[in-house]
């Protein structure tokens, strides 16, 4: 089970409180974690990633670990307490300034 | 009994303020979708609790909502908005040529007849339908055919925000793109052709004559005189008699001809509605005096209508789908601006009363006339 901590406003859209968790077959890897979230929460379908291409949203980061993970490839596996469960995986939305 | 909803869209979310056909008292509901932008929201013709809205971030991108209880409650639509085909470029701000990249939905127009056939105007500008109640959204591509490649961004976005259907013949419709002009089609969106003979660009196209790049900011038209169309361009207002094979400029005494809406009198066609703003450099009414012009005459003279409008140190700016008219009798008038009113008149223009004062800043103002 993978625990995911989403930005406010994306568990206001997917209608949660907290974090959600996801089922992932396999070892996590970024793309797999996101498909699982969008599979379960359909309504967040092109908030994290463009539906057409498939890139990260600018202003979308993910961070796990302590770690930026936004410009690994999205095939990049994630680290070991996120698979058992220990830490989660965040999406984040970037700062803005102004 | 009769009433009005009113269908706000701002920067931080969407409201609805309704009331009864006196409309003197306002229930005010929202934010709806508090912290998005929310570009535009509208209700359809042929089913008043069904509503469209657009809802976006610089974040999260676009999302699209509805409503099949007048906005009491939401559900998500679909949101994936695919250029047909190869998307194909555009002219860029150096000349050269750019990819068409999706970024928002600018306006929502809802089938005159059918609740779940709605148009959408999108920005990189073009236009997309949906059947299915928006769970599926397809361009009508031929509209980029029209020249887009000569298209070009203006300072506010390529963008498509005016969608006009005409009510006496399904396969007419027009849309209107910033930057790059007016277009119709006769064929229910299968082929286009640009609608621009007339417009004069002096300061913005060094070709006179050109057919694309004109700065159209609003068209509207009266349900019972289709082919006359009004316009709001960059500078500039303007009519057309013969549903835009030619246009000719009506600005007669306005204080300046540079503003965003323009709208019809319900019951009175030859009686439109202007909000002018100083320049396209100053976006804020004529000497900080907040003025809606009417004129009862298609344009040329033209009518201030000041009463219960601020009248001094007033420097907001009232933005091109922010004004909207009810049918009901005597006809109201609703706009809103950039500081955060909605202002109403139930006398067609003659007194008006700020309905809400705070909103964030108001991007979109439409009217549902509820029977």
């Amino acid at each position: 089970m993978i625990r995911v901590v989403l930005p406010a406003h994306l568990k206001t859209l997917a209608r949660v409180s907290g974090e959600v968790k996801v089922e992932i077959s396999g070892e996590p890897r970024i793309a797999s974690v996101i498909d699982a979230i969008e599979a379960r929460y359909p309504m967040l379908l092109g908030t994290i990633r463009d539906q057409v291409t498939q890139e990260r949203r600018p202003f979308v980061r993910y961070f796990a670990c302590e770690e930026d993970y936004s410009l690994e490839p999205t095939d990049t596996l994630l680290p070991a307490a996120v698979a058992t469960g220990a830490e989660p995986f965040l999406i984040v939305g970037a700062m803005a300034g102004g | 009994m009769s009433g009005v909803r009113l269908l706000v869209g701002t920067k931080k979310g969407a409201f609805v303020l309704t009331s009864d056909g006196q409309r003197k008292h306002w229930e005010v509901s929202g934010p709806h979708f508090a912290g998005w932008e929310i570009y535009h929201l509208k209700g359809s013709p042929a089913d008043p609790n069904r509503l469209y809205a657009s809802q976006s971030s610089g974040w999260f991108g676009q999302i699209m909502q509805r409503s099949n209880d007048g906005g009491k409650t939401w559900e998500t639509a679909g949101n994936k908005f695919a250029y047909d085909g190869v998307p194909g470029t555009h002219k860029w701000y150096d000349g050269t040529q750019h990819p068409w990249e999706f970024k928002r939905v600018w306006h929502l127009e809802p089938s005159l007849t059918d609740p779940d056939t709605v148009y959408a105007g999108v920005e990189d500008a073009a236009l997309f339908r949906t059947t299915d109640g928006g769970q599926t959204w397809h361009e009508l591509p031929a509209l980029r055919a029209a020249k887009g490649h000569l298209w070009q961004p203006g300072a506010g976005g390529m963008c498509l925000h005016t969608i006009v259907l005409d009510p006496s013949n399904p396969q007419r419709m027009y849309t209107a793109i910033s930057a790059a002009g007016v277009f119709r089609s006769d064929d229910a969106g299968l082929t286009w052709k640009p609608a621009t003979h007339g417009l004069k660009s002096p300061h913005e196209l060094p070709d006179p004559d050109a057919e694309v790049g004109h700065c159209v900011h609003r068209i509207a038209m009266h349900r019972s005189r289709p082919n006359v169309l009004f316009m709001q361009k960059h500078w500039d207002v303007m009519r057309s008699d013969n549903s835009g094979d030619s246009w000719t400029e009506v600005s007669g005494n306005l204080p300046s001809d540079f503003g965003f809406p323009i709208d019809v009198h319900a019951h009175e066609p030859e009686t439109i509605y202007v909000v002018p703003i100083k320049s396209d450099s100053e976006h804020y009414p004529p000497e900080g005096k907040l003025r809606v012009y009417r004129s009862k005459s298609g344009g040329n003279e033209w009518e201030a209508l000041t009463r219960g409008l601020p009248q001094s140190d007033c420097y907001v700016n009232v933005l091109r789908d922010a004004m909207a008219v009810d049918s009901l009798d005597a006809c109201g008038i609703y706009f809103g601006t950039t500081g955060g009113q909605v202002y109403g008149s139930s006398d067609a223009g003659d007194n008006w009363t700020p309905i809400v004062r705070d909103l964030p800043a108001v991007y979109s103002v439409e009217v549902q006339t509820l029977s």
